[in-house]
This record gives structure tokens, C-alpha cells and sequence, in this order.
């Protein structure tokens, strides 16, 4: 039964697997693996670098690289993590599998389109790649490519910006993709508040990507322009303002570590009923959270710049709508104590990465309010507490989101199961390394470190070693987590096709689905998270 | 169990999923997008000409107003031709219908040209970012002119692409690929070319009608 799940699977037989049959397949599904293997390429090389920078940060002066390397590794390191990783990350890997599955469709809305922002994709991350060997070197501004120094270093700027520009063009179409896949294709019966709350969190997401990316667009190609035409607008020498580039910036840049972090929460959201038997509490409240997240997200892009001297009232405003963003992340993380709340729980790999999502997320909110604060963030400003919160929330937000929706989802994607054992030791060896990397960070900020600094006074060197074993633990974790699930793909026990008893509809489905998805037409008589006939299963099991 | 399931279909048929509804909401999906990135630059306008509002006021004195209204009238007049080739579409009369794109393209190159003779002009006069002329005058006049071209370059870049498709869709009516009943493909091109209609509306008084 399982091995033929395999051969008639999307996964294909012999004359559906050639390279050609990946990189020109508008099924969904295989997109989604295209996009996985390449992001994670990507953020092995991120990873490696940073990897990199704490090693040259282990003690004060100068070890291997110089400063100009250095700034030109945390840019790279910052550019492929954000544009090549994180911002297509969770949506265009995860979300192009799994949200045909569990809307009940056989496929996205517009699968060619959905091919093509593949290939912009790819043909974004070439342009970036060219830029590390054309003329000058990469870009060395920060992943932020603040004017005027973005405007006036001789490194390769122009080519980086482009490719950056080209990116964003990929994640508005996948945008536009998924919203419309949205509210077109639901299965019978299945209303808006009859939706996984993964698929809400993909749906404000795109709402961001379509409204927030194309202002970074333009702002970068005007980047691109200024340097080869001289238009003069962030140029003070030629009456331009570049403080101006600034709020355009983080007018994009804000929302989108929304478009980062909220595919993460739905994912969360997916998990914690499944390894804990319960309805989810407060279905609504988290739905309506996202999309209010997306709104008032839009709004507060001023905290990145209280130190640039914008008007008080300004300030004050900024500070205020930071805080109410803070407000619908508090309710979905209430939520989801709630729901573990006399749950049943198995606390298995996909359930402890929830967690230590919670976790490391809660951390990550809670020194955002201290950056959101007017006062303490002059005091913070500028130094490595914002790497420490930045990390805290997208890589212990995001990025810990994407391994638990690897391991969740991954039974389904493979019809394989991964060793929970390996699984296990490799979160264990992240929650330690994470924590151990990236807590000295912020006490080493408050102390006054800057961000983004080669060298450092002899009075912070304990804390940048601490920091630097604890990338080393953090890489040991990543790699065994990688190396399982790599290893179990192909020669993993054979997957049931509802190994987690999850009620959603894709664990309707076999494991691997078939090409188109699913064998029957799907319908929807009640809420996503119904766990009576599971429950009922498990109990006649203990019987048995 | 939550989400009961019928198995009423034993077999699925790939068949290619046609939804006229899904994809007008995609376009005007991906029209709302075009539109902010419009809004990012007139944003970059409006704070210029808060800071340099006489220095705008004497430098779009050198616009030609005529040459601007006329081009306004080119593409209204445009996005009037492309609904009536949507319109003989509907009532099956295809071979109309691709006329109209065809002079739709005609009045779309029309408006480039026009647009071309101008900045020429303008270039020919050492109106351009970095010239030696611009540098003399104050600053905010030079700012003036980069967002002059940037703007209306980006505009120009527009209507190349609406003209572009609709050289497509003409070429999928010659082969049958678009017909009376199925031609979203062609609402969508005239959803685009109003766009590009209505960008320039905007355009218009921001740059020719300051002074």
C-alpha cells in the first residue's frame, strides 16, 4: 500500500523524475521542494558565514579577516538570509505545499505563474551571486543599504540592489498567487472561518507582500539609479534627504518581518492542536490577530529611526503603534498556552519546536518592546542587543517556525517518517546553542558593544566567547537536524497517512499525496480542528 | 471527525482549471501592487515639494503644458479603443476586435513618440540629472527633473509592456486561443492599459500643471 503511495505519488516514477520534470513542473508540490532545497543551500552559506563572524569576534583585534571583509560578510550574510532565505522561507517552501492540500484544491490558482516566480527566484539569487565577483566586491552597507554610503562606496551596490528588486518581484507573485488560491479554491463547504490557521497567516502574508514589497522596490531600483544616473535624492550635496531613504526603507522592512513571522505563527498554530488532542483556543482571535498584525505592522516603521531626529510627535506616535502591534502577538501566544491547557500532549519533534518557538519568540517580542520604547532604545540603539532581539525573533521566530513545519509536515511531503531520536538530540543541542549565542548579545548591548563592529574593547571578550561556543553548538544541532532529515527522505520508515492524527484536510490525503492531491473531491461540514473521531480512534486503540 | 469527506469522484481528470473570476482577481491583485509602486516614488514628489515648493513651481514653468494635455487626450483616447475591442469581442466579432488592439498599439506608440520628442527637447536643453546647466540652478529645480524622468520613465516603461501584451493577445486571437467566450485574457490587458491610463492622469498635474 505504501510503496505504491510512493510510485503513483508527485514524487513520480521513472518517467516523471528527471531534473526537467522538477524545474518545469507547475505542480505545486514540486515548486515547493524546489524552493526548500534551494533556500536551504542558501542558508547553509548564511550560516557558515556567520559562523565566520563569531569566529573573528572570539577576541578583540584583528584575527583573520579585516574590517572591510567583515562588513562585507555581515552584508552578505544579511542579504541571503533576509532576500535568498527567510522572506520567500516559510510561504514560498511550506505554504506552496501545504496550502492546496489544505484548502482541499488540486493546485494553486495560477500554477505557471507560480513556476515563474520560481524562476525569478533563481534568477535573482544569479544577480546577487555576480555581484560577489563583479567589480569592487560585494556590497559592504549592511543588508539595510543605508544612503548615502550605499550611494558613494565603490563596492558592488548596484547589482546587489537589483537583485534584491528582482526578489521582491518573486514574493509579490506568490503573494497575488496565494490570496487569490484563497478565495477562489476552498473546498466545498469550507467558509473563511472554516480555514486552518496556517492558511490565515499565508493570506495576511500576502496581503503584506502586495502592499509592502513594491515600495522597497522602487526604493532600491532608485538606489540602482542614483548610483548610475545621479538623480540626487538621497544626496544631501545635490538637496536630497537620506533620511528619506530611510522611511522608505523600513516603510517595506517592517511589515515584511511580518511576512517572516506570521507563516511561523500559523504554522504553531497547526501543531499545538494536533500533539495536544484540543480544539485550538480562540480560533477567531488568532485569525483576526494575524490579519490586525498586518495592518497595525504596516504602521510602524518609525521605531527603526528614533535616533535620526524626526519630530517628538512623530516619536511618540511611532512608540505607541509599536506597542499595540505587541498587542495581537500577546493574544496568539495566550491562545496557544491556552490551548496546551489539560491537553493531551505528546511531546514529539514537531511539539517541541513549537514550543521552543514560544519560547525564543517570547523573548524576541519582549526586547522588541524595549527597542519600541523611546527612552531605553537611545540607550540600545545601534548596538548588538538589536542583533540579539533581531535573532531572537526571526531565527527563534521564523526560522525555528520553518524546522517545526519541516518535521510536521514532513511525513506528508516524503510518505517517510524522520528518526525522532536524531530529531530529539538535534533540538536539544539548538535550544542550548541558540540561547547560548545569542543571550550574551543582549546583555553585551546593553553594556554598550556596537553592532556591526570588527574589533571591541577587552572588557566584552567573555561574552563574545560564550557567544561564539554557542554557534558552535547551534551549527552541531542544525547539522544533525539537516543530516536526518536528508538521510530519512530516502531510507526512512515508510509514513502513515495521518502519522500525528491531525484533523486538517491534507492528512486526508495520502503520504506523498498523489499529482493531483487528492483521489476524491473534499468537503467541509465543520471547524478545522474537530479532534471527537481521533479521540474516539485513540481510545478504541488503548482498548485493542 | 471535523472535515467529512465525500468520495463521489473515483477518478480525478486533469483537466485545466479555468477560472475567469480568479483570474480578474488577480489582476486587479497585481494592479494594486503596480499602483503602490507608483505611490512609492510620488511619496519621494510630495516630500520634495514640500521642501522646494518654489524651486518646483519655476521648474515645471518649463514644461510644455500642450504637449502634456495633448498626450492626455493620446491616452484617454487609447483606453476608450481598447474597451471597444473588448466589447466586439463579446458580441463575436473577433476580427473587429483585433483592430482596435491593433490601433490601440498605434495611439500607445502615438503617446511614446510625443513623450520621446519631449525629453529629447528637454536633453537637447541640458535639462537632465547631472548636467552642467542643472548644477547651476538651485537644488530643488535639478531634484525636479530627476523625478520628472524617473516618473514618467517608469510610465513610458508601461505602456511599452501593455503594448507588448496586447501585440500577444492579438497574436492568440489570430489563433483562436481567445474568443468570444473565453476572453479574460483581454479584460485583463484592458484593466492593465487603464492603469497605465490612469497613472498618467495623476502624472500629469503633479509635473505640467505646478505653475
Amino acid at each position: 500500500m505504501v510503496e505504491s503511495n510512493l510510485i503513483n505519488s508527485y514524487l513520480g516514477n521513472a518517467n516523471s523524475s528527471g531534473l526537467k520534470s522538477w524545474i518545469f513542473s507547475t505542480d505545486h508540490k514540486r515548486i515547493g521542494l524546489l524552493y526548500l532545497y534551494c533556500m536551504m543551500a542558501f542558508f547553509i552559506v548564511a550560516m557558515l558565514l556567520g559562523v565566520l563572524m563569531r569566529l573573528e569576534l572570539l577576541q578583540p583585534g584583528e584575527q583573520f579577516i579585516s574590517a572591510k571583509t567583515y562588513n562585507q560578510t555581515f552584508t552578505l550574510h544579511g542579504v541571503i538570509m533576509i532576500f535568498l532565505f527567510i522572506v520567500p522561507g516559510i510561504p514560498a517552501a511550506i505554504g506552496n505545499f501545504v496550502l492546496p492540500l489544505q484548502l482541499g484544491a488540486e493546485d494553486v490558482a495560477f500554477p505557471r505563474l507560480n513556476l515563474l516566480s520560481w524562476w525569478i527566484y533563481i534568477f535573482g539569487a544569479i544577480l546577487a551571486l555576480t555581484s560577489l565577483f563583479g567589480g569592487g566586491g560585494f556590497a559592504d552597507t549592511g543588508w539595510t543599504f543605508y544612503a548615502p554610503y550605499s550611494i558613494n562606496t565603490d563596492t558592488n551596490v548596484s547589482l546587489a540592489v537589483l537583485a534584491a528588486f528582482v526578489l521582491g518581484f518573486s514574493s509579490i507573485l506568490t503573494g497575488i498567487n496565494f490570496i487569490t488560491t484563497i478565495h477562489r479554491l476552498r473546498a466545498k463547504g469550507m467558509g473563511f472561518f472554516r480555514m486552518p490557521l496556517f492558511v490565515w497567516g499565508l493570506y495576511a502574508t500576502g496581503w503584506i507582500q502586495i502592499i509592502a514589497t513594491p515600495v522597497v522596490g522602487i526604493t532600491l531600483l532608485l538606489i540602482f539609479l542614483e548610483r548610475t544616473l545621479g538623480l540626487g535624492f538621497f544626496d544631501p550635496t545635490m538637496g536630497g534627504d537620506p533620511v528619506l531613504y530611510q522611511h522608505l526603507f523600513w516603510i517595506y522592512s517592517h511589515p515584511v518581518v511580518y511576512v517572516m513571522i506570521l507563516p511561523a505563527m500559523g504554522v504553531i498554530s497547526e501543531i499545538l492542536p494536533a500533539f495536544a488532542r484540543r480544539t485550538i483556543f480562540g480560533y477567531k482571535a488568532i485569525a483576526m490577530s494575524s490579519m490586525a498584525i498586518a495592518i497595525v505592522g504596516y504602521l510602524v516603521w518609525g521605531h527603526h529611526m528614533f535616533t535620526v531626529g524626526m519630530s517628538d510627535t512623530a516619536r511618540w506616535i511611532f512608540s505607541l503603534l509599536t506597542f499595540l502591534v505587541a498587542v495581537p502577538t500577546g493574544i496568539k501566544v495566550f491562545n496557544w498556552v491556552a490551548t496546551l491547557y489539560k491537553g493531551s500532549i505528546q511531546l514529539a519533534a514537531p511539539m517541541l519546536l513549537a514550543l521552543l518557538f514560544i519560547f525564543e519568540f517570547s523573548i524576541g517580542g519582549l526586547t522588541g518592546l524595549v527597542n519600541g520604547a523611546l527612552s531605553t532604545d537611545i540607550h540600545i540603539h545601534d548596538t548588538s542587543f538589536i542583533v540579539g532581539h533581531f535573532h531572537y525573533t526571526i531565527f527563534g521566530g521564523a526560522g525555528i517556525g520553518l524546522m517545526a513545519a519541516m518535521h510536521y509536515w514532513f511525513p506528508k511531503i516524503f510518505g517517510r517518517m524522520y528518526s525522532e531520536k536524531s530529531a530529539k538530540t538535534a533540538i536539544g543541542l539548538i535550544f542550548v546553542g541558540f540561547n547560548t549565542l545569542y543571550f550574551p548579545m543582549l546583555i553585551m548591548g546593553i553594556l554598550g558593544m556596537p553592532r556591526r563592529y570588527h574589533d571591541y574593547l577587552p572588557e566584552y571578550q567573555p561574552y563574545h566567547m560564550v557567544s561564539t561556543i554557542g554557534s558552535w553548538i547551534l551549527v552541531l544541532g542544525i547539522t544533525i537536524m539537516i543530516w536526518n532529515l536528508v538521510r530519512s527522505a530516502r531510507k526512512g520508515e515508510p509514513a502513515p497517512d495521518n502519522p500525528w492524527g491531525a484533523t486538517t484536510l491534507e492528512w486526508k490525503t495520502p503520504s506523498p499525496p498523489p499529482q493531483l492531491n487528492f483521489d476524491y473531491t473534499p468537503e467541509v461540514q465543520t471547524g478545522p480542528y474537530d479532534f471527537s473521531e481521533i479521540l474516539s480512534k485513540d481510545a478504541n486503540k488503548k482498548k485493542q | 471527525m471535523s472535515q467529512n469527506t465525500v468520495a463521489n469522484k473515483t477518478k480525478v481528470e486533469h483537466s485545466v482549471h479555468r477560472d475567469d473570476i480568479g483570474a480578474k482577481t488577480g489582476m486587479w491583485l497585481f494592479l494594486f501592487t503596480e499602483l503602490l509602486l507608483f505611490v512609492g516614488l510620488i511619496l519621494v514628489y510630495v516630500v520634495f515639494r514640500a521642501n522646494y515648493s518654489h524651486e518646483f513651481h519655476e521648474a515645471a514653468g518649463h514644461l510644455n503644458v500642450k504637449i502634456g494635455v495633448i498626450n492626455t487626450l493620446i491616452l484617454v483616447t487609447s483606453s476608450l479603443t481598447i474597451v471597444i475591442s473588448l466589447a466586439k469581442m463579446q458580441r463575436g466579432n473577433v476580427e473587429t476586435a483585433s483592430d482596435y488592439l491593433w490601433i490601440t498599439i498605434g495611439i500607445g506608440a502615438l503617446f511614446l513618440m510625443n513623450k520621446f520628442v519631449e525629453w529629447f527637447e528637454k536633453i537637447s536643453h541640458d535639462y537632465y540629472p547631472g548636467s552642467a546647466y542643472l548644477k547651476t540652478l538651485p537644488n530643488g529645480e535639478s531634484i525636479f527633473y530627476s523625478l520628472y524622468y524617473s516618473l514618467t520613465g517608469l510610465h513610458a516603461l508601461h505602456v511599452i509592456i501593455g503594448m507588448t501584451i496586447m501585440a500577444f493577445i492579438i497574436k492568440q486571437i489570430s489563433d483562436g486561443k481567445i474568443t468570444p467566450d473565453n476572453h479574460v485574457k483581454l479584460e485583463n490587458n484592458a484593466l492593465y492599459w487603464h492603469l497605465v491610463d490612469v497613472i498618467w492622469i495623476i502624472l500629469l498635474p503633479l509635473f505640467y500643471l505646478t505653475n
